[in-house]
Formats: structure tokens, sequence, C-alpha cells
């Protein structure tokens, strides 16, 4: 169980996490996803005692990390793949850390083979690919068994079956009743792996939602009409539960009608149509849209864009 | 919620893992296994123990060969003592760097973050890296200088002196415990600027160039300054016979342990305070 209540933290003049409260539960792997510079790694570092909040305070199965007297046992992290000196062997290095706590050689043993790190744990790390180096900072948050995990971009530079390996894994140890934090920029990802998502954007929440439900919002079916009478058409398509949105003059956005509906409520009002065009909203463009406003530099691209509700919180 | 409560976990494989608390203890013991795993730091070992041997040595030898012309003016001012620990003027610039390194590097390379979330408590690292410290490089360096010192009076022959002689074995295990303070105030150092390059050449501005600033400071200035500067009093404890004007060895000594503890205690401040 993790609990941050109104977590803020500045850098110079710059907010980068903004009054963030929310709680993971534990038995189910939760996203956190936000787009880069959204405040995810900063957050983390808060809830490890790493960083100090300027205001709020987060806390680790009922306690604030740095006043745990074990704190391997509670809370694994992986932070950074490269957070580990080059020159030392991975088995090194996870002895230096098990060492702290009084873990044994034999539990060592044991992560490496949890990482599939055998062949290459005594070689130095400098020499590690980054899917290594992904495993042995998994290794290093199982070390001591705990109850929560904390991860930060875990499936960077994983192959897709390092990729894969993953997500079993916090699965499984989500199902043992484990707390699993585990921050993304990428909404494919976490749908596979995640049950339940929370949001952020500049350093503020956006959602808390099940993972479920976000699906079920958003990539709902849209319908894209295009009518030099758009305006009445809007009036003639309203109702308790249609929206109708549309940036472009002469194109309306349609949920909650399917092409047919349009077409025949058309057709009974002589309205002339252009175009009739279903369209399917992904995942990722659900992402982007509730995000949009929050991302810090917005490359231009082309792409017309899908509108989600922002019923997910 | 209690703890007791969120902390229940149903283990699916495996078996427990026995929950034992961090202790000062144990983080010396992580602090030991980093120090040994690391080719770097053990290079840097083996180059401060080679150098305060072999400088000795053969300074103490050259010393011979010139003492041996009749009528040298080195005959008069010879320091049998002096020579033979003469090294350390280069074992401290490798003993400084490894004291630096130990902890920037983990500041460059990031490792300092998995450190600090093993213990965040934080100053038990500070103190586990300034203990290990110290007792490897005590243990070394002491025995470095004893090691160069019995070598070089072998060179020396009837022309050495002995540990038995007036404040001899005093300046040789001096020797040794001033290389082990110089890496102490690396340790510190390297604490307060998290960075190689600003901590070694902070270390050896302090230790070299401010000496030769004090010089140039008006004469009676420079008489009550230039004894108290760091180099300067942790030095005496290495000469047998204190010149006029130079602080008494021990008193020397203990004033140059004050300037490595003020630097331990401003990294401890700041380990404590600042976001890792």
């Amino acid at each position: 169980m993790i609990e941050a209540n109104g977590l803020t933290k500045r850098y110079g003049g710059k907010v980068a996490v903004d009054n963030l409260s929310f709680t993971v539960r534990p038995g189910v792997v939760t996203g956190f996803l936000g787009p880069n510079g959204a405040g995810k790694s900063t957050t983390m570092r808060m809830i490890l005692g790493l960083d100090a909040p300027g205001a709020g305070h987060a806390t680790v199965n009922g306690r604030r990390y740095t006043r745990h007297a074990a704190p391997l046992h509670e809370v694994g992290a992986l932070l950074e793949a490269r957070a580990v000196h080059p020159g030392r062997s991975g088995y090194d290095h996870l002895l230096a850390l098990a060492a702290t706590t009084g873990i044994s050689r034999r539990r060592v043993d044991e992560v490496i083979d949890l990482a599939g790190l055998g062949e290459v744990a005594h070689r130095r790390v400098g020499g590690f690919s980054l899917g290594m180096g992904q495993r042995l900072g998994i290794a290093s948050a199982l070390l001591g068994d705990p109850a929560t995990l904390i991860l930060d971009e875990p499936v960077n530079g994983l192959d897709p079956e390092g990729i894969l390996w993953i997500r079993t894994l916090l699965k499984g140890l989500a199902a043992e009743g484990r707390t699993v934090f585990v921050s993304s920029h990428l909404m494919s990802e976490m749908a596979l792996t995640a049950e339940q998502l929370i949001i952020v954007g500049r350093g503020r929440l956006i959602a808390d939602v099940a993972v479920a439900n976000f699906v079920r919002d958003s990539s709902r079916l849209t319908t894209r009409v295009r009518s030099p009478q758009a305006e009445w058409l809007r009036d003639l398509l309203a109702g308790p539960d249609v929206t109708v949105t549309g940036d472009v003059t002469g194109v309306l956005e349609v949920r909650g009608l399917d092409g047919e509906a349009v077409g025949r409520i058309a057709a009974r009002h002589g309205v002339t149509l252009y175009e009739l065009t279903p369209v399917h909203v992904s995942l990722e463009e659900a992402f982007m849209e509730l995000t949009r406003d929050a991302v810090e530099y917005h490359g231009v691209t082309g792409r017309g864009t899908a509108s989600v509700e922002r019923s997910a919180a | 919620m209690s703890t007791a409560n969120v902390t229940a976990f149903r283990r699916t494989a495996g078996p427990a893992v026995d929950r034992r608390r961090v202790t000062q203890g144990r983080v010396m013991r992580s602090e030991w296994i980093k120090l040994w795993s690391l080719r770097s730091t053990v290079y840097t070992l083996v180059a401060a123990v080679g150098t305060m041997i072999g400088a000795g040595m053969l300074l103490c030898a050259f010393m011979a060969a010139q003492a041996a012309l009749p009528g040298s003016p080195h005959q008069a001012l010879f320091d049998p003592a002096g020579a033979g620990l003469r090294g350390v003027s280069l074992a401290q610039l490798a003993v400084g760097v490894l004291g630096v390194l130990l902890v920037t590097a983990e500041y460059s390379t990031g490792m300092i973050r998995a450190t600090l979330s093993a213990v965040p408590r934080r100053l038990p690292v500070l103190w586990a890296k300034a203990g290990v410290f110290t007792v490897v490089a005590a243990v070394l360096m002491i025995a470095a200088s004893f090691t160069a010192f019995l070598g070089g009076q072998a060179v020396l022959g009837e022309r050495g002196t002995t540990l038995a002689a007036d404040g001899v074995a005093r300046a040789v295990a001096g020797a040794g415990l001033y290389l082990t303070v110089v890496g102490l105030l690396g340790v510190g150092l390297g604490f307060i600027l998290r960075n190689t390059a600003g901590a070694v050449a902070a270390l050896f501005g302090l230790l070299l160039v401010l000496p030769t600033l004090g010089e140039v400071l008006p004469a009676d200035w420079g008489r009550r300054v230039v004894p108290y500067l760091p180099s300067n009093a942790g030095q005496v404890i290495m000469s047998v016979r204190p010149a006029p004007g130079e602080l008494a060895p021990w008193t020397g000594f203990a004033i140059f342990c004050g300037y490595a503890a003020v630097t331990i205690v401003v990294a401890a401040v700041l380990l404590k305070r600042r976001d890792a």
C-alpha cells in the first residue's frame, strides 16, 4: 500500500509535482502513466525518501519510507537501470545491497536465477546490455522479498521476450497480494499489464481509473460526419446519450450513434452529407488526448484528434 | 489500517526471506564489499602502498650515494628517517583520490540512489564509508610506512637510524596516520561536492596550494597562520625533530584531524538535507 498526500515538488521556480494525492492498493498492478516530464520519477523518488517533498508526504505500508527499520524488506525499487557502478559485477552489487539488511548469499543467488542473470552475474555491469541492466534492477528490487514494488519504466530497453517476462512477473507478484506500482509513458503497455491507472500530467493528477473502464470509455466508436449543414445536423443529432464535438467547420465527431443512425436522421431531414466515416480511437490516442494539455513539448502532428470524455475519474 | 495487514501477502514460490533490520554494522559490511569489489579501488591502494615504499627507498639510495662523496653538503642536513618517508608526498595523491572516489563514483554512476534506498536514514552510509576507509587505509598505510622506513634504512646502512631513536617510531607511524586522514578529508569533500574533479581539486588545493599561498602573507601574519594550515599541521607528526616555528607533532596532527572532522560534519549535514 502506497499513499501519497498532497505531494509537491518544485525545482527552482518550476513545479515538477503539484499537490498529488493517490493510493496504490495491494493485489493489483497499478500503472503510473504520464508523458515524459509529467513528474513520475520525481514522485517515485519522493516516495522513497530520495527527494524531500516541498509539501505533503507519502507513506509506504503505513509508514514513511525513511522510518522503516528494514526498508528493503518493505519496498523493492527500480529507479533507473543504471543506478549501478559499472566496474562492479552484478553479483557483488546485489551482495553489497543485501548486506545492509543481513540478507543471505542464498537469497542473492535466488534473485539472480529469478531474473535470469545466471550467466552474466559475475561479469562487470559495464558490459551489460540495457535489458540485462533492467533485469539486475529487478533482481535488486526483489532482494528483500518486499510487500511493495516501485518500478520506474521497467520495460525500457527490453526486447519482446523481456517485456513479456516483466509483464508476467509483475502480474504474478500482484496476484500474491503485493502492491505493484509501475510507471510508463506507454499506454499500450499499461493496458496489458496494469489493472488500475494513475494518470498524471505536468505533475497533476489527471485520472485515477480502472484500466477496464478507461478502455471501455475511450475505445468507443465515433462517427465522423462532414456536411455543409453541420450546425443544423448537430441540433438534430442531440440526445441524452449522444456527444457531438467538432473542431473543424463542417465536420462533426459523433459518439453514441453509429453511421447508420446518423445517415437515417440526416435523410429524414434532408441534410446533405459529404462524408460518413466510422472512426476507432486507439488507447494511445485516448491517452494522448487526455494528457494533451499536460505535455511539456508538443511535436507538430498532422493527425486528426479523437476526443475522449473526461468521465474517466 | 494496520501495517501488519498491508504487508501480509501470500508467496507462491520459494522460502521466506528473513527480515533483519539495517544496522551500522551491516552497512559497514556492505561498504566493505563495495570497496573490495572494484578493481579501481584495489589498484589505487596498491599504487599508494607502492609509491610509499618505492619512492622512500629510491630516495634513500640516492642519499646514500650522495653522502658517500667526501665533503658533501648533504651530510650535515641529512635526515635518514625523513628520507625513508618521502614517499608520502606521492602516496597522498593516491590515498586522497581513493577517499574522494569512494563517494563521488556513487554519485556519477547513480549507485548512490540504490545505496540510499537501502539505507534511507543516510548517515550510516557516511559513517560506514569513513569507518571502512579509516581501517583499511590506516592498516595498509602504517604497514607501508614501516616497510618504507626499514627498507630505506637498510639501503642507507650505517648512515641510517633505527626505530629506537628518539621520535623515529612516532614519525614513521605518523606518516601512515597522516595519509589516512588525507583520505578521510577526501571522503568528506566527496560527499560535499559530489563530483570527482571538484573534490580532487578542492582536496589538493587545500593540501598543496594553500601552504604556498600562505608564504606570500606578510611575515608576522605568516608566522602565525602558516603552521596551522592543514598539510603543515598534519605533516609535523612525520618530522623526527620539528623545526622552530612548527607546531608540536601531536598538536599539529590533532589540528589536522580537526579539519577532517569539520569536513565530515559538514558532509553529514548536507547528506541529510539534500536530495539524492
